[in-house]
């Protein structure tokens, strides 16, 4: 027991060594360099951005990073017209908009959507039939669906929200939801009213689920970062970077800060998965 | 000197008059593109489903009225209750502990009231009446009818204060108690006073976003009941404000806006008038 607590020990110790080496390299690349970069759109992003902005900024005050949201919309249009040297998107960018502003798109992390419901639903599973119908208001009881007696609560997100987008594509394909769906405005809100409510059914990013909330099998598969990965469960997108035309210096050095090493482990540690 | 002052007075309010002609053209030259032609129809309609091509904002003005008219409803009956009992009916000091009360309750902030209504109040109305997820009209409208309450309180305290000296003399001389002189002669003269701040108070719930945003449950739909989740004009624009800067739906915003900008224009100008002629009588 004792010999094996200590051999846990010593890996966690190389571990740890191993991962300040990686994050000393990474920021080594902005030694001495001084300017600004402004980054704007996606609100995903927003999480890991900032954390790699603090880092930067913290070991390289030369250097200057201003974090914006304002959606993927907003990051296509302001990385197009040279408003913002990064302009994030939620979702791949189409060939009209890159023909148009010769946008370079680098992914960084991969973002699954789950359904979500209260941590006492009896509910295991769902399959996806079952959650379009649910959300398109054709089935309105949990009876239905072999649970209690009561009527489900459909919780949505606004039409701003990429996850909104994800799910409506891939879980719904692009399926109606019901004008009667409680409407919340973020990620945050949505986990406050389904732990509240007994009855409740929303949607979250996978990397915000946690003991507070169950997120039921969907056609058998659990949603998680695992799953996402392997290909297994199929509600999910890319967390893209835009940059007009090739990325040059002080940008190109921070996208590599972000898709390298230090900068999964900020991914993963906002929730979200780093591509490999 | 008196010139300069004069001069800068006159400098301020007419930057400050301009800045609200500004407001109104941007509005205008903004939403402009909406409001010929088709884009009107398009906006004046009932359904909110900006993925199927449909813009419409009555939804949420109907939403913003249900929602303030309610609240006004609980807010003024309350606030003139606890005005003429902090003026006579009640004694005198729980009468100062009301009006104290009142007063800290302008300087709590919104999303305080929002935030503990979403684990009071949310789950209470909830559990009460067993249809419907709790973010609804009634528990949106009950918060409003609190952030509103003060604005009443003090608006009538104002004008209780101007009146109840007048006719202090002449209730005594007539043998009427503080709350007899507060029903019969104070309360019937302070008429205009309570038009007034039923009007402010009015402007403020129409104005409010968070309190909405929060707990109405946001439905783009025409609630059916006081259990149903409602959209306001304001918790539209906060909730669409984040798309992308080209489309309608961004677009429909600048009509809210104006919508808004107007309503409140009209508050004032009732408050305006109103004043105007209690002036005249007074």
């Amino acid at each position: 027991m004792l010999r094996k607590l200590e051999t846990f020990i010593i890996i966690t110790f190389f571990i740890l060594a191993m991962s300040t080496l990686a994050s000393a390299q990474g920021l080594d690349a902005f030694k001495g360099k001084s300017g600004n970069i402004e980054i704007g759109g996606g609100t995903a992003h927003i999480p890991v951005m900032k954390e790699a902005a603090k880092r930067i900024m913290t070991t390289n005050p030369a250097i200057r990073i201003t974090v914006a949201g304002g959606g993927s919309g907003v990051g296509v249009q302001k990385a197009g017209e040279g408003l913002v040297d990064i302009g994030n998107t939620g979702r791949a960018v189409t060939e009209a908009e890159k023909s148009k502003y010769g946008l370079v798109s680098f992914p960084f992390a991969i973002d699954g959507v789950a359904v979500v419901v209260h941590k006492a639903n009896p509910l295991h599973g769902l399959t996806q039939t079952q959650v379009k119908d649910i959300f398109a208001g054709k089935i309105t009881n949990w009876k239905q669906l072999g649970g209690p007696n009561a009527a489900i609560d459909v919780y949505t997100r606004d039409e701003a929200s990429g996850t909104r987008e994800v799910f409506w594509e891939k879980m719904l394909s692009k399926g109606a939801i019901i004008d009667s769906a409680n409407v919340v405005a973020s990620n945050g809100a949505m986990k406050t009213a389904v732990a509240g409510d007994k009855n409740a059914i929303g949607y979250v990013s996978i990397g915000h689920i946690d003991d507070t909330l169950k997120a039921p099998l969907l056609d058998g598969v659990e949603p998680s970062q695992e799953t996402a990965v392997s290909g297994a469960y199929k509600v999910t997108r890319l967390l893209y970077m835009n940059t007009k035309g090739e990325p040059q210096g002080l940008v190109k050095s921070f996208i590599e800060y972000v898709r390298g090493p230090e900068g999964a482990e900020i991914t993963k540690a906002s929730g979200y998965i780093p591509t490999k | 000197m008196e010139r300069i002052t004069r001069g800068l007075l006159l400098l301020s309010a007419l930057v400050a008059g301009l800045a609200v002609l500004a407001i109104l053209g941007f509005l205008v030259w903004f939403s402009l593109p909406l409001l010929c032609g088709e884009g009107l129809t398009q906006v004046l309609s009932w359904r909110w489903r900006p993925f199927q091509g449909e813009f419409g904002i009555l939804p949420m003005l109907v939403g913003s009225l249900c929602l303030s008219t309610t609240s006004m409803a609980v807010a003024l009956p309350m606030g003139l209750g606890l005005c003429c009992f902090a003026h006579g009916v009640g004694p005198r000091k729980p009468a100062a502990l009301v009006m104290g009360v009142v007063r800290f309750m302008t300087s709590v902030p919104t999303v305080v009231y929002g935030f503990v209504a979403v684990f009071l109040l949310v789950p209470l109305v909830r559990a009460a009446f067993v249809s419907g997820s709790g973010f609804s009209w009634l528990a949106a409208s009950l918060t409003l009818s609190l952030l509103v309450l003060p604005t009443v309180v003090l608006m009538l305290h104002a004008q209780f204060e101007l009146i109840e000296p007048r006719v202090r003399l002449t209730t005594a001389a007539l043998g009427l108690t503080r709350a007899q002189a507060v029903r019969y002669v104070v309360l019937p003269a302070a008429q205009r006073g309570l038009l007034a701040a039923s009007a402010l108070g009015f402007g403020r719930a129409v104005g409010d976003t968070l309190v909405p945003l929060m707990l109405a449950g946001n439905a783009p739909q025409v609630p059916g009941s006081l259990l149903d989740a409602t959209r306001t004009l304001t918790a539209h624009i906060a909730l669409v404000v984040a798309t992308d800067s080209q489309s309608t739906a961004y677009l429909s915003l600048f009509a809210c806006g104006l919508i808004l900008f107007v309503t409140s224009v009209a508050v004032n100008l009732t408050l305006r008038s109103l004043n105007r002629s209690d002036g005249g009588r007074a």
